[in-house]
């Protein structure tokens, strides 16, 4: 067991994969650069060779079609985007390819790819760079996706995800990065479809995803002070989705509260808060609420970005309306990132 | 013209086999027994049948939507393939690809996709996977000419020689773009060429002369085998059929009569059985007898598609994910 970051435990992943097995490689813009994608990259191409580590031309359709092709001809490809937003040119590839490679042709080829891309936030990262978009791929069938929260997570989803005979999509969170967490030394998997328990509490379940889950604790933490209890779910995986832990969940507090990292109009909570209503709408003392990112572009001026981005305040707020109680005086201490930009 | 006789009677069966199984597809069309688009490669099957007689069986190609010739020259089997066009249970596919999307990968047919150039940056991925391997194995990319405006088609040539692939790029030239002329697309025409400014050479070939069509990828094939790194080849042909469906459409105003009259003239089977006639003295009869077995071929296959069954309710959710790789 080792204390590591987050993205210490993403290049720990990479290494007892790339160590296992030969057909692990690593692909993607800035890999083998003097930044190493945060750091999460760096020595893995003095270890294992500019073969296995390597940088890319900044063409990421093709390049994510590159990948699908390694995949088909027998290897094990992890394709990294420093940006999420980068994976709209990536679309036609993951969504008309390697979703359904396997199913088109009735089961005959898989495409065991795993493309990683990074949310930005803060800092001003702007429309650009800081879009959400797992509700856009989730959509979709054929890909599994995946949102690891703690350092623990993103190590056992990331070797779970390459072993994986599927396209997995896994989207991190560039504020996750420098958190620190236990990590258990060697190969361990976290199975997907199993989500996690943050908190227990019986007022009202918070289900988050991603930067969300340590903002929902935050505010959880200080709802505690004011006697109300918190149950935190985060699903780790979105496809699939572990719903019975939800739903138990709802049965017990009766209130439900999603967070995600993204626009909620169609957006993931949106399905959370649809299957709630679907299969435990007999559990609800009253309505679902949601909170994502505002229904606008993402801007760049602080006076603006604090207020698009839902936090432990905003939650607090929320949770409050949702339990008919006045919000405490006291100011809500905001989660401390030691993320100082650029990027 | 360097092929032998055994290599051009075999591409001559090749050819036949394609044709004779695409004219069947357009005769059945009509009765509603294939419920799914059709593209069919009539008059361009001397493309398909040298190129992939120009490769090994382990060598791995990557199609369009406009499949049935490579995956037959691939040697993918005539049953599967009109199961699969019935969208029945025995079919390459399992019955869900249906035309567009046939599969053979035992005999190193990787899939053919409908999105336009969409498996060209596959075969560059593929060629990584073998180069990094240490696999001996040559991919080839196989597209037609709409697809050199795809942006993902000129990604791929980029990578393939900044990596030194062994991929060979393959543009089979049917001069139409659903119903575009080239020259309503392009400024410059000559597609072979479209590699020149990212270090891939490129050629262009008749490809209405099948033993041309051998010759020059049988050449490439084994310089890209030996590590010379990607080319391109562009083979010109033409589009006998409608884009899409059983009919020819040489009236509508897209086409142009002097191509059709070319093509008509430079039909490629004609042309291989004058060869075959003139300079190997193969009689008559003999092209008949391939024919017939080629015929009662294509009917043993629609009969067995006609008796198959069609995918039980139970495959509609299979395959969404693989349980192993």
């Amino acid at each position: 067991m080792s204390i590591l970051t987050y993205g210490e435990s993403v290049k720990q992943a990479m290494t007892t994969a790339m160590e296992r097995d030969s057909s692990v490689f690593l692909m993607g813009i800035g890999v083998d650069d003097h930044k190493a994608i945060f750091g999460s990259a760096k020595g893995l191409v003095d270890r294992f060779g500019h073969d296995r580590v390597f940088d890319t031309p900044i063409a990421e359709a093709g390049m994510t079609g590159v990948a699908i092709g390694a995949a088909l001809g027998g290897m094990k490809p992890v394709h990294i985007h420093i940006r999420a937003d980068f994976l709209y040119l990536t679309l036609d590839q993951l969504f008309n390819i390697a979703a359904k490679w396997n199913y088109m042709f009735g089961g005959k080829m898989s495409v065991p790819i795993v493309v990683r891309a990074v949310i930005g936030r803060s800092w001003g990262q702007g429309a650009q760079h800081s879009q959400s978009p797992q509700s856009i791929i989730a959509h979709v069938p054929g890909i599994k996706v995946v949102m690891p929260t703690t350092a623990y997570d993103v190590k056992g989803l990331l070797l779970k995800a390459i072993f994986d005979p599927n396209p997995v999509v896994m989207i991190e969170h560039r504020l996750l990065y420098d958190i620190k967490g236990e990590v258990p030394d060697g190969y361990y998997e976290i199975e997907f479809g199993k989500g996690v328990c943050r908190r227990e509490g019986s007022d009202l379940t918070i289900v988050a995803t991603s930067y969300m889950v340590p903002e929902a604790l935050k505010a959880a933490e200080f709802l505690s002070t004011h006697g109300i209890n918190i149950e935190i779910i985060d699903p780790l995986t979105l496809v699939p989705l572990d719903e019975e832990l939800i739903l138990r969940s709802v049965k017990k507090t009766g209130r439900l509260l999603v967070a995600d990292t993204g626009w909620t109009y169609c957006g993931f909570s949106a399905e959370i808060a649809s299957r709630v209503a679907e299969r435990g709408f007999s559990s609800l003392k009253g309505p679902v609420r949601r909170l994502g990112t505002a229904a606008t572009v993402c801007p760049v001026s602080k006076s603006l970005e604090n207020i698009f981005y839902p936090n432990a305040k905003t939650i607090v707020h929320e949770v409050c309306e949702m339990l008919g109680k006045k919000a405490p005086n006291s100011e809500v201490p905001l989660l401390e990132s030691r993320f100082k930009g650029p990027f | 013209m360097a092929t032998d006789k055994q290599t051009l009677v075999s591409l001559y069966k090749a050819m036949v086999r394609i044709r004779l199984a695409e004219e069947r597809v357009a005769q059945i069309y009509p009765t509603d027994k294939i419920q799914s688009p059709i593209h069919l490669c009539i008059g361009q099957e001397a493309v398909s049948a040298g190129v992939c007689l120009a490769m090994k069986k382990e060598d791995h190609l990557y199609g369009t939507y406009r499949g049935h010739g490579v995956y037959l020259a691939k040697g993918g089997s005539m049953k599967e393939m009109f199961a699969e066009l019935y969208a029945k249970d025995t079919g390459c596919s399992g019955g869900k690809g249906g035309s567009m999307h046939l599969i053979a990968p035992e005999v190193g047919l990787m899939g053919c996709s409908a999105i336009v150039a969409s498996t060209i940056p596959l075969a560059v991925g593929d060629a990584l996977a073998a180069k990094m391997q240490k696999k001996n194995r040559v991919s080839v990319a196989f597209f037609g000419d709409g697809a050199v405006a795809e942006g993902v088609f000129f990604e791929s040539l980029n990578f393939a020689a900044l990596k030194k692939l062994p991929v060979i790029f393959v543009c089979e030239n049917n001069n139409y773009a659903v119903h575009s002329r080239i020259s309503d697309r392009h400024k410059k025409t000559e597609f072979y060429r479209y590699g020149d400014v990212f270090g891939v050479p490129g050629k262009r070939f008749d490809g209405n002369n099948a033993s041309a069509v051998y010759d020059s990828m049988r050449a490439a094939v084994a310089k890209v085998r030996k590590g010379g790194g990607p080319c391109l080849i562009e083979y010109v042909t033409y589009r006998l059929y409608e884009h899409v469906g059983p009919a020819q459409d040489h009236k509508e105003a897209y086409r142009e009569l002097k191509k059709l009259k070319h093509a008509q003239k430079h039909d490629p089977i004609r042309q291989l059985e004058g060869v075959l006639t003139k300079k190997h003295k193969v009689p008559t009869d003999l092209f008949a007898k391939w024919q017939s077995e080629i015929r009662n071929e294509v009917t043993e296959a629609v009969q067995f598609a006609e008796e198959s069954p069609a995918p039980p309710p139970e495959r509609l959710f299979q395959h969404l994910y693989a349980e192993k790789s």
